[in-house]
């Protein structure tokens, strides 16, 4: 793992091709409406060429998203006596994302500490020191080396509360840098925000933006209750213009419209948010004025604001760049159609990764849901009365 | 300093410390009733008076608790009937302001810690959840997943340490869980971190069915420790005097700044694992009446007689002081619990989410509803 890792950090200390949500946005990469599936290699040309930085185009960058994760950390300990930071490579190195860069230097070795390479011992580490009155902040390397530390966040970190009946409250944050989209090796690319979603008593957020990386991260560290904060990891490098300091995010727990539209919302979240984004703007671009809801918080879910999206639009597409199959998505196209069934013009539509386990470096952009598969999706919302044909046939949605 | 010189420091004694032999009598070969000759001092006389009366009233306990599983009014009983010395001598080397990380086997310790007997069998009663307050008595809810609370009491550890308290962090662990990851990860962390934490493994040489031979091929579990670099020792788990010694090292060591400690007790689950386990299915009776035997409870009455520490009349005294618990805990166990389903929305997180607000009313419409 260490080995690897280091690697992969190395490999990756050049910023990464995805831009973040302000950015100006590419080219829309769609010529004419169509319902068919393009000719495969048209489509995986142009995610390839998206996925080539951009220099045309002149960003304001002042913060990248591990930079503002860094500083939500940095203040967390200034601010608060109880905060810590442990976990695997975090200390003198400053993590293989170097998300606490200079934080030991800063802090010292009591606040922000190396640990054995152990997961489950990790967080246990943490329950036992957030039962002792600290507010533990523990980063898993990668997404999939969490799992050694399932059972501890699933039947200590989310229950103890409960089964202490109030008594105990364990305020910590278990940091995992998750999904795709850099090129990594296996067991390095996971989504996993679903296993966790699904447990009572965990909340779960993945920021979109560079300032939602700094608020959501300092209101994890606030709250009274676990959090798993899962940071989209192609979105590191991702920079907005932002100074930490007066406040502008929403508060924790509620969704952002972050483009507003008439014809149709998209609901994504995390590494989803910018790839919507795009699509809205190709969208615009051929006359379809599309609303992107960022859910911020997977858990607790603002089913206000998403539903307040969609009775206004009427149509509703979710993204998410996790496998599909009993995801985040499901849920939420669940939701929207129970309480929105009236508002609504066409079935809600999920665009999601494929069911596979995450693809190697030259394959995931076949994988990953990119801008044409949002659109093609959208074309799907029925707006000229037409049925959507393509999951009736009871065949492959070829 | 060699090699065999660094483990020698680590490693347990080659046969488990004793201080009193099965017949009560001062162990051989030294016929000690000072310290042991491997360095633990013998406990205050009136220390081990008051460990017998708890003994006494941990057995009591027992019997009533296994007695109300059979009535209905628990919904399972684990009892540790034959590890009262273990129980007792765990929570008698703690000081209060200690942490105790205990596992579901664990009932008979926490009421020696004086924790409302009806608190601790709240969650083997049915209930969801601990029952008792963990940081008002500093004894974290009775962990039921294997070996989990041996790194959350390295956790405690670190806090106490960090906040300038001079107590420890004491986990009770089965013989089976040694064999989980936790365990390892455990011992690992607290050598590495060097936090004031003991493992106290209570080997009763069951794992639900499966025997020691087929959980460890370690000449003896203590013999763990030295891998992680933790100082570790035997003991003979149904000498209460010997528990109780060697746990007070063991908390003195880490107390002063040692580091962790790991101590292996050998002792026998006379009951099967659960009520709803049948243990004659995988050991025979002849087994079991050895143990009988070699009862700690008998032991040590024997020992303190001989003693002149404890007379007829203080045995009687223990049994009728027992007596009376148990018919506080029957009586108070025969009352119907109030439960409150509602409740169950209520400490999922410190306020419920919209979501869990809607659920709740859901059920309240679902019970509120006419029966038809």
């Amino acid at each position: 793992m260490t080995a690897m890792s280091d690697s992969m950090s190395e490999s990756m200390s050049a910023p990464p091709a995805t831009t973040p949500g302000p950015k100006p946005r590419p080219e829309p990469s769609r010529s004419t409406p169509t319902r068919q599936p393009r000719p495969e290699p048209v489509a995986k040309a142009k995610a390839k060429s998206k996925s080539k930085p951009e220099p045309s185009a002149p960003v304001p960058a002042s913060m990248s998203m591990a930079q503002a994760l860094n500083a939500a950390l940095r203040d967390a300990l200034r601010e608060d006596e109880r905060v810590l930071v442990f976990g695997e490579d975090v200390g003198p190195l400053g993590g293989v994302f170097r998300v606490t860069d200079g934080l030991t230097r800063e802090f010292g070795e009591e606040r922000c500490f190396d640990t054995p390479l152990a997961e489950s011992g990790i967080v246990g580490l943490a329950v036992g020191m957030a039962m002792g009155g600290f507010r533990p902040v523990v980063e898993m390397q990668f997404d999939a080396f969490a799992y050694p530390a399932f059972e501890q966040i699933v039947s200590h970190v989310a229950k103890t509360r409960n089964r202490t009946r109030g008594l105990l409250s364990l305020p910590m944050v278990i940091r995992i840098p998750f999904a795709g989209g850099i090129g990594g090796v296996e067991h390095h690319c996971d989504s996993s925000e679903a296993y966790y979603a699904h447990t009572p008593g965990l909340k779960v957020v993945t920021p979109a933006t560079v300032e939602d990386a700094y608020w959501l991260l300092r209101d994890a560290i606030a709250d009274p209750d676990p959090v798993i904060f899962m940071e989209p990891k192609r979105l590191y490098w991702a920079k907005e213009e932002f100074t930490p300091g007066e406040r502008r995010a929403p508060g924790f727990g509620r969704a952002a419209v972050r483009r507003a539209g008439g014809d149709a919302t998209l609901v994504a979240y995390g590494p989803g948010v910018p790839v919507a984004l795009q699509a809205a703007e190709a969208a615009a671009a051929e006359g379809r004025s599309l609303e992107v809801v960022d859910l911020r918080t997977i858990v607790p879910f603002d089913d206000e604001s998403v539903m307040a999206s969609v009775r206004r639009t009427g149509r509703c597409v979710v993204v998410q760049e996790a496998q599909g199959f009993a995801g985040v998505g499901a849920e939420i196209a669940a939701r929207v159609q129970e309480r929105c069934f009236h508002s609504l013009a066409a079935p809600v539509l999920r665009v999601t990764g494929f069911d596979i386990p995450y693809p190697p470096p030259k394959l995931e952009h076949a994988h990953l849901p990119d801008v044409d598969r949002i659109l093609d999706a959208v074309d799907r919302l029925q707006f000229d009365d037409r049925p959507d044909v393509l999951h009736l046939s009871g065949g492959a949605a070829s | 300093m060699s090699h065999r010189q660094v483990a020698d420091g680590l490693l347990p004694e080659p046969v488990p410390v004793r201080f009193v032999a099965e017949d009560g009598t001062a162990a051989p070969p030294a016929g000690y009733q000072g310290d042991h000759p491997a360095g633990y001092g013998a406990p205050a006389d009136d220390l081990l008076v008051e460990a017998y009366r708890h003994m006494v009233l941990g057995r009591r306990f027992d019997r009533q608790a296994t007695a109300l599983t059979k009535q209905g009014r628990l919904a399972v009983y684990p009892s540790s009937r034959g590890q009262e010395a273990c129980q007792i001598a765990g929570v008698l080397a703690l000081r209060a302001d200690d942490w105790l990380f205990p596992t579901y086997r664990d009932c008979v310790a926490l009421v020696a810690r004086g924790l409302d007997p009806v608190e601790v069998l709240t969650l083997l009663r049915g209930d969801w959840h601990c029952g008792y307050d963990p940081a008002a008595t500093r004894v974290a809810p009775q962990c039921t997943p294997l070996a989990t609370q041996t790194i959350h009491a390295v956790g405690m550890a670190e806090a106490l340490r960090r906040r300038g308290e001079d107590a420890v962090a004491m986990a009770f662990v089965g013989d089976g869980g040694t064999s989980e990851g936790d365990f390892h990860e455990a011992l690992n962390y607290a050598a590495v971190l060097r936090s004031p934490v003991v493992f106290f493994v209570q080997n009763n040489k069951y794992a639900i069915s499966v025997p020691l031979a087929r959980q460890s091929a370690a000449p003896a579990l203590a013999y763990k420790g030295v891998g992680y670099g933790i100082r570790s020792e035997q003991v003979d788990g149904n000498d209460l005097v010997a528990v109780l010694s060697v746990l007070t090292e063991a908390v003195r060591h880490a107390r002063e700044g040692g580091g962790p400690f790991l101590v292996e007790a050998h002792t026998y689950r006379i009951e099967s694992h659960t009520n709803a386990d049948d243990a004659t299915r995988y050991r025979d009776a002849g087994e079991v009446a050895r143990w009988e035997a070699a009862d700690p409870l008998a032991r040590l009455e024997t020992y303190l007689r001989g003693r002149g520490l404890l007379d007829t009349a203080g045995v009687e005294a223990a049994h009728e002081a027992a007596e009376e618990y148990a018919a506080r805990v029957r009586d108070r166990m025969n009352a119907e619990p109030e439960t409150d389903p509602f409740e169950l929305f209520d400490h999922v997180f410190a306020a419920p989410t919209p979501q869990l607000r809607e659920q709740r009313a859901l059920l309240a419409a679902e019970l509120s509803a006419p029966e038809e």
